[in-house]
């Protein structure tokens, strides 16, 4: 007796669980079940489940039978003229969709003349055992599967062409290959995804060798030369939005130049670029603090004194303003309204990203790195016919990772450039590099994809044979000018006068507990404290009664509220974090006494 | 003549240190190179003391916390016949420094007199000293309910092997079951009781009394393996009970160990629960493969055991022992700390290094140690 479950809960029982299975499977291949439920048959459990719930992830494969797959030549010349659809293939259970538990109790044959009578599946395409993402990397097959994942996940983070009408768009942090390339390597992949009507990368020269120690660790040199010749160049948009909100009592926002009685009025300079409606004019170049929006709203708190008191209108200044570390040109401004009613403005800032030192770039086998420096053109190397790589690639990366995709893809980018034509690093189904290694050969190069090259400073050829050649590179999103970030002095919080944390707000780097520890350990007790000293306040203690006293900077008097004002009252240095802790200590109802000491 | 001159130095250097020098120095030795030797010595032992303001406390935590990270988290198996797990890595250090009561695989290495030690009866010995209980020598035991009895059935197969006879059985059983009679019927005993109206329950719950009562061999030891360890036998066990192994004869009263540092406590003291606090925690480390100066690890041991018992490194031990209350509430529980401080009017006098980070101070150690005096006429 099995049991059957239906998504996991019991409905039945069945005393011939294989032919119950074996009949479900027909059915659902006639149609009369929906493709997409399975059925599973637990040998150890003796349990039938059948799932129908979703979330399930399924795969086409097509049916097998007696050893011969279900779909024929006809099948495939039908669906050439548009006979018949893939979905009839479905109908007629000449394909199915298995989800994974389904998949367990399946002999699955990669390619067809792996067929036995023990098979009941064929793949589609070997390349339906990888996603999307991870059939764009060509001769994947060659590539260790973690290095895919790391290659895949790269992939989606690159640059390029990304919408057509990102012209008209109002993305947030959006970025824009200038020159993106089709791959000279590419899968079939590339074809069907209409890769050529969105790239994100560009083909370069790479060499394998190191350069000064610049390219160690994962970080690549790069050619000066290529750079301006417009190489990895890319556009950086990101919009300003401000909305002219309405608030109770009919006061509104209200976008223009704001007056000089305004609070909170900035400076004559800071608004320089506003035209009469209060909004930038396009094309002109902002920076840091510069006002994109110039807005005024009204006063956060109507007390019963300012009605009357008509002669201060005290509007608050509301500007967007340009953050801390942005830069850039006015690209297109927006006036329009939004659901509510609303007056809004957009404006989309951008600002051109030429490639420097910490710009991060991968190819497509998980092979990332930063640019480690920009070499001139003149002091790279160079190969007899004048050949100048684009990026020099550390041979480190290579042996740990064993990406021999990566090696592949070099090889058969030289052959492609040299020949002018596309070569197939389809995984499972790709150009043979013993080929690749012949055409290079009767293409006059050394058919291992070496080439003598010499240094560019001194001119000596090196020693060593370097292997050259194309490789598809990907820019990716990480760029420095957007992480980079320093403080000596800023901004700090209201509550505990500490430096605020994050680049947003121009925070300070913190100094941990752990890394406290370390200057305790070294003994090195004033730099600890000078660390520290970021909050440090001056406050007047009563000696008296130990707590903090008053300070009257008018009159110059200390007072304690307590004791009144014929104590004696001293001046001491302490962080106001601890002073905000007695503060605490105090709503706790304990009474944290100060007692004064002279030190010597 | 040479007594003159180690008096001299009596007071400069440590007992241990001139013990030394007089064992290894040769007979006949010159007064003047005698001296040369004490003075080079002296120096040495000077340079190799610590300096006044050192924060060795956070070097030695640095120290044991940074390689720490490296640790694996696993048990590993002792190989062999009767199998046994043994907590390494993190959760024993942990285990130690916390200063469990309870460990969780407590063990013992027992070392053997001369005799013994060679191997000679080494499964005998080591199967005397394993606690048996009355279940480990039956085949079957049951409840017959209708007339209200237990039958239990005697294996003789079990009892071979070991010093335990039936009779001894018997003998047990008669001291625990009271106001009961033991009858015995070929090679089952029937259990009844005396009194008329027994209820069931009361049977059941003597059924399992029965097969744990104990027998024969050291209570608490739960499994023996003998090893042979540098030429000679030694018996590890699960579960320990050092003051009952330590009264049978054939045991090294000065070798045998255990690895719970209360137990050594309670019956060695607490320079031995100190000592095997380090013998512990480096045992640890070094089969990690890390390289950890034992001085850390000392200085860790000295801190648990110096009040003369054994504290933990928790809020509950050596932390509830630090004078500041800055310091302790700035490690867990800070409000009851604060609160228990004020309710008796306690004063921190801002002696250490956490009370004087939060007040933004010169802490003091190292160059926050010294200070300027002047006197301002």
């Amino acid at each position: 007796m099995s049991e059957i479950y239906l998504n996991g809960k019991f409905i039945a029982t069945t005393d011939n669980p294989k032919l119950l299975l074996e009949n479900f499977t027909e059915e659902r291949r006639k149609s009369k079940v929906h493709y997409s439920v399975n059925v599973f048959y637990d040998d150890d459990m003796d349990q039938i489940q059948i799932e129908s719930s979703n979330g399930r992830v399924i795969r086409p494969l097509i049916v097998v039978k007696n050893g011969q797959p279900l779909l024929t030549q006809k099948h495939l010349e039908q669906l050439e003229k548009n006979e018949i659809t893939f979905s009839d293939l479905v109908r007629q259970g000449v394909i199915e969709y298995l989800d994974a538990l389904e998949e367990e109790s399946t002999l699955i044959a990669f390619y067809e003349d792996e067929l036995t009578d023990k098979h009941t599946h064929l793949e589609i395409l070997p390349l339906a055992i990888i996603g999307l993402c991870t059939s764009l990397v060509p001769y994947a097959n060659f590539n260790q599967s973690t290095r895919l994942n790391a290659g895949s996940k790269n992939q989606k983070q690159a640059l390029g062409f990304y919408v057509n009408n990102f012209l008209v768009r109002m993305d947030m942090d959006v970025n824009l290959l200038h020159t993106p390339n089709f791959p000279i390597v590419k899968t079939i992949m590339h074809d069907y995804s209409n890769y050529e009507k969105h790239p994100s990368g560009q083909n370069v020269v790479v060499a394998v060798l190191s350069y000064d120690g610049y390219n160690m660790e994962d970080s690549i040199v790069i050619n000066r030369g290529s750079i301006e010749r417009g190489f990895a160049r890319s556009t950086y948009y990101r919009p300003v939005i401000s909305e002219e909100l309405r608030y109770s009592g009919g006061l509104i926002d209200d976008i223009s130049i704001p007056d000089k009685d305004v609070k909170g009025y900035k400076s004559e300079r800071d608004y320089r670029f506003l035209e009469e409606d209060g909004i930038v004019y396009p094309e002109s170049n902002v920076a840091e603090g510069d006002v994109i929006i110039g807005k005024t709203s009204p006063p956060r708190f109507l007390s019963s004194l300012d009605e009357y008191n008509l002669a201060t209108s005290s509007r608050r200044e509301s500007s967007m303003t340009l953050k801390h570390g942005e830069q850039g040109t006015v690209d297109f401004v927006l006036i329009t309204e939004n659901q509510e009613g609303n007056k809004l403005v957009q404006v989309r800032v951008r600002d051109q990203k030429t490639p420097e030192i910490g710009d991060k770039f991968t190819s497509r086998h998980g092979q990332k790195g930063v640019i480690g420096m920009i070499i001139p053109s003149e002091d790279m190397p160079f190969s007899a016919s004048g050949i100048v790589p684009d990026i020099l690639f550390n041979p480190h990366g290579i042996p740990s990772r064993m990406t021999m995709a990566h090696l592949i893809e070099m090889l058969a980018g030289k052959v492609g450039a040299l020949k002018g034509q596309f070569i197939n690093g389809t995984p499972f189904d790709c150009e043979p590099h013993e080929n690749l290694r012949k055409e290079l050969h009767s293409l006059g190069f050394k058919e291992n994809g070496t080439e003598t090259l010499y240094n560019g400073r001194t001119g000596k050829q090196y020693r060593a044979k370097i292997y050259v050649g194309d490789m598809y590179y990907l820019k990716l999103k990480h760029m420095v000018s957007n992480k980079l970030h320093a403080r000596a002095r800023g901004p700090i919080q209201l509550l505990t006068r500490q430096p605020t944390e994050g680049r947003a707000k121009e925070g300070g780097l913190r100094l941990g507990e752990m890394e406290k520890d370390t200057f305790v350990a070294h003994g090195a007790s004033l730099l600890l404290k000078e660390r520290f000293d970021s909050d440090k306040t001056v406050v007047p203690v009563c000696e008296e009664c130990g707590l903090i006293a008053i300070h009257n900077e008018f009159k110059n008097r200390s007072y304690c509220p307590i004791c009144g004002e014929n104590v004696s009252i001293s001046n001491i240095s302490i962080s106001y974090a601890f002073k905000l802790m007695l503060d605490e200590f105090k709503s706790l109802g304990i009474y944290p006494k100060l007692i004064l000491k002279d030190k010597y | 003549m040479a007594n003159s001159i180690f008096n001299e130095y009596k007071n400069k250097l440590p007992k241990k240190i001139i013990e030394d020098i007089e064992k290894e120095l040769p007979k006949n030795i010159s007064s003047s190179k005698l001296k040369i030797i004490l003075e080079k010595v002296y120096q040495e032992y000077l340079n190799s003391r610590v300096e006044p303001g050192e924060s060795i406390g956070i070097i030695s935590a640095e120290s044991i916390g940074e390689p720490g990270t490296q640790m694996t988290l696993n048990t590993f198996h002792f190989a062999g016949v009767a199998e046994m797990n043994v907590t390494v890595g993190l959760p024993r250090i942990i285990e130690i420094l916390d200063g469990r009561k309870l460990i969780k695989t407590p063990l013992m290495e027992i070392y053997l007199t001369k005799p013994y030690s060679d191997g000679t009866d080494i499964k005998k010995i080591a199967q005397s000293i394993k606690q048996t209980t009355f279940k480990d020598f039956i085949e079957e035991i049951s409840v017959e309910i209708t007339e209200g009895i237990i039958k239990i059935k005697l294996d003789e197969e079990k009892s071979k092997g070991t010093d335990v006879t039936e009779k001894r059985l018997n003998q047990v059983l008669e001291r625990v079951l009271k106001g009961y009679s033991i009858k015995k019927q070929e090679d089952t005993l029937i259990i009844k009781s005396k009194s008329k109206n027994e209820n069931l329950g009361e049977i059941y719950r003597l059924k399992e009394k029965i097969k744990d009562v104990y027998v024969s061999g050291v209570k608490k030891i739960t499994q023996v393996l003998p090893v042979k360890r540098n030429d000679e036998f030694i018996i590890i066990t699960a579960g320990t009970n050092l003051k009952e192994v330590l009264k049978l004869d054939f045991v090294d009263k000065t070798r045998t160990i255990t690895n719970d540092v209360f137990e050594i406590y309670d019956v060695l003291g607490v320079e031995a629960a100190r000592e095997t606090i380090i013998n512990e925690v480096y045992k640890v480390i070094e089969n990690q493969g890390l390289n950890v100066d034992i001085r850390h690890i000392m200085l860790v041991a000295d801190t648990m055991t110096f009040s003369g018992k054994v504290n933990g490194i928790t809020r509950y031990g050596v932390i509830s022992e630090k004078a500041s209350i800055l310091a302790r509430a700035s490690f867990e529980t800070p409000i009851k700390h604060l609160i228990n401080a004020s309710l008796v009017g306690e004063t921190d006098n801002l002696k250490s290094v956490i009370e004087n980070v939060m007040l933004n101070q010169p802490v003091p150690v190292g160059t926050g140690l010294p200070d300027l005096v002047t006197k301002i006429k």
